[in-house]
């Protein structure tokens, strides 16, 4: 009866251990591909893609919450990069999230125009932006991700979206 | 040790041809063109006007960023104008040069008195290379001030000094290290000082037995223990840099990265020797040696060429054309590039003009088929597969190019030369790279993008509980004080 019993709790032990251990292995794998699909996305964290960020959508990716035709910054590389990892089909990019830039752009402030109102630099996900209040704002082009949420914020409409410099 | 270099061909020098008659002062021109981005990195300010006076040596453009150069007259004269003249190092594109125009008396900028290096500090040493204009006489033109900078601190730099001259014709190198090989030494030991490095490496070719004598001497006239001679064997491309730290330290320069990265500094003898005439003699780098040689030259030598010489007058001061002179190249037989006509000045990277005949010239014929021999893998110095590289290029696969190293690729064209096929390997690996480096620093970029994300979003949160932190304490004392 005893040895019985200690064979059952023994392997029951066994086997809890062995399904703990398993799950903290396969977190793991789920966080090396969410590192893994954010690599491929553009980082612009435009939230176009709905989620709040790259790194969000990557994780809904990784979860199988999201489609990999969602990000029109990254573009159809991008996409395809996306299907490529995941094993999936690939897809263009879905128009309903915004449409794929043919040349890269970068916001660009009317420093004769901007108040110093503070609220793009507020508003700019990669501090991209510089400037005090009621002072003159710059963006750094080279810094800039072209996510375009500076644009809405501006009280006087004085950023625009320009080409990129080369 | 190692000592042999991985891959790589033994190819006829043609150097003796251009080594026999002692290295001689060019004839002076009436105008010298100076570009303004002969260097690597940002293109050179002007600091002059035209026609203003200007003597030789004088500062005429200084470093237009982190990375660049300062330029200094050729001659005494003045200047003729600002505007784009066509470049040799853009193929005769147009490029924003500075027109001396010389007016042969050869006045120069008074030499103040020069402190011996050894009294500096290795910081001031450094300052003062930089503003003597000088860059990597090898060919790259990469601002030594910027390289020597580059050298992490707090480790032991070695610096490697390289005499292997190992692209066909071109013997510049091998000249200035028969006949100048004090000059040479003083500046590897004025460089180690810059450096503060314990040890010096100059290295040179197996085949060069006349410089390996002048500099054995110089040596040990020099009476430095710290600085040594060694020999490689004259298999191109030896001389390449990542080719010859391996050879000679036995370590390789990783993939992306650079000499500094094993701590090695490695800079062409040229180099060495245009820091020695500037911090021992004042005269900053405004000439150079330059091989003429070729079938398609009458008198094939060195000359010792002011910055801004046309070609065309290097040319004619070697006796001018033969009849069988077919191709015009700048740089050597392999890595040289093909100039459209030779109205052209001679600028910091112009180590050897090739007036080719068809002798000179690799007989090409039409493209064939990759038959995948693997001859291309076996020669190539940086361990690539050529083969595998020639397929993605054709389908513009810029993932299996990154991943097959495609940026390691030093375009040395061993690849091409044993091609059956006839393929112009490193041509078209050479036109794939600018498509891969975009990609490259757009990743860069995003992930530079991510960082800044990232600690965005960690400081906001940090303010956020700092607030959060701040209420917490006024709730506390409020409830004290009302209890």
């Amino acid at each position: 009866m005893l040895p019985a019993l200690l064979t059952m709790v023994g392997l029951a032990a066994a086997a809890g251990a062995a399904a703990a251990l398993a799950t903290r292995r396969s977190s793991d794998n789920q966080e090396r591909l969410i590192d893994e699909i954010d690599a491929l996305l553009p980082q612009t964290q435009c939230g176009r893609c709905t989620f709040s960020g790259c790194r969000p959508y990557a994780t809904a990716l990784a979860n199988s919450e999201a489609d990999i035709n969602q990000c029109p910054p990254g573009g159809h590389a991008t996409a395809i990069a996306l299907a490529k990892l995941l094993g999936r089909e690939p897809k263009p990019v879905d128009p309903r999230f915004g449409s794929v830039p043919v040349h890269p752009l970068v916001a660009w402030i009317d420093e004769s125009a901007c108040i110093g109102c503070l609220k793009c630099i507020q508003a700019c996900p990669v501090d991209a932006i510089v400037g005090a209040s009621r002072f003159m704002h710059t963006v750094i082009a080279e810094q800039c991700t072209g996510c375009e949420l500076c644009i809405p914020p501006c009280p006087v409409d004085c950023i625009i979206m320009r080409p990129a410099p080369a | 040790m190692a000592t042999g270099v991985r891959g790589g061909l033994r190819l006829d020098a043609h150097k003796e041809r251009s080594t026999e008659q002692a290295l001689r002062p060019a004839s002076a021109v009436e105008t010298l063109v100076m570009p303004l981005d002969q260097h690597a990195g940002a293109a050179a300010v002007p600091l002059v006007k035209p026609g203003e006076r200007i003597l030789r040596g004088q500062p005429i453009a200084e470093p237009g960023g982190a990375i660049s150069a300062w330029l200094h007259s050729p001659a005494s004269g003045t200047v003729a104008a600002i505007e784009p003249r066509p470049a040799p190092h853009r193929l005769g594109a147009p490029s924003l040069s500075i027109v001396v125009a010389n007016d042969g008396r050869d006045e120069r900028v008074a030499e103040s008195a020069r402190q011996p290096f050894e009294q500096l500090a290795p910081e001031q040493l450094r300052e003062i290379i930089g503003r003597g204009g000088i860059v990597g006489l090898g060919g790259a033109v990469f601002p030594t001030a910027a390289k020597l900078s580059s050298a992490r601190k707090g480790h032991d730099v070695r610096l490697l000094i390289n005499g292997a001259e190992c692209e066909p014709y071109i013997s510049c190198d091998d000249i200035l290290m028969r006949e100048r090989a004090h000059d040479v030494v003083f500046g590897a030991r004025a460089l180690m000082h810059a450096l503060a490095a314990q040890t010096c490496v100059i290295a040179i070719e197996d085949d060069t037995p006349q410089a390996a004598s002048a500099l054995g001497a110089a040596i040990a006239d020099a009476h430095d223990a710290r600085v040594q001679l060694r020999r490689v064997a004259s298999i191109y491309p030896a001389g390449g840099e990542r080719q010859l730290i391996t050879a000679i330290f036995d370590v390789e320069v990783p993939s992306g990265g650079l000499p500094a990265d094993v701590n090695t500094v490695c800079l062409n003898v040229g180099t060495a020797a245009a820091v020695a005439h500037w911090v021992r003699d004042g005269q900053p780098l405004t000439n150079r040696i330059v091989t003429i040689t070729g079938d398609g030259v009458l008198e094939q030598r060195n000359l010792e060429v002011p910055l801004g010489t046309p070609l065309a007058a290097l040319i004619y001061d070697c006796g001018g054309y033969t009849g069988r002179m077919s191709r015009l190249i700048m740089g050597g037989s392999m890595m040289g590039q093909s100039l459209p006509h030779d109205d052209m000045p001679v600028i910091k990277a112009t180590n050897c003009v090739i007036a080719a005949s068809a002798l000179d010239l690799q007989p090409r014929a039409a493209e064939m088929p990759c038959i995948r021999c693997g001859n291309c893998a076996e020669v190539c110095p940086a361990m690539l597969l050529p083969q595998q590289l020639h397929w993605y290029a054709l389908g513009r696969n810029l993932d299996e190019l990154e991943t097959h190293g495609l940026m390691d690729c030093i375009e040395c064209g061993c690849c091409d030369y044993v091609c059956p096929s006839q393929i112009p390997l490193a041509e078209r690996f050479r036109d794939m790279k600018p498509a891969l480096l975009e990609r490259l620093a757009a990743r860069n970029s995003a992930d530079a993008a991510r960082v800044r994300f990232d600690a965005r979003t960690a400081r906001l949160e940090r303010i956020e509980n700092e607030r959060l932190a701040a209420l917490a304490k006024k709730r506390q004392e409020l409830a004290k004080k009302s209890s």
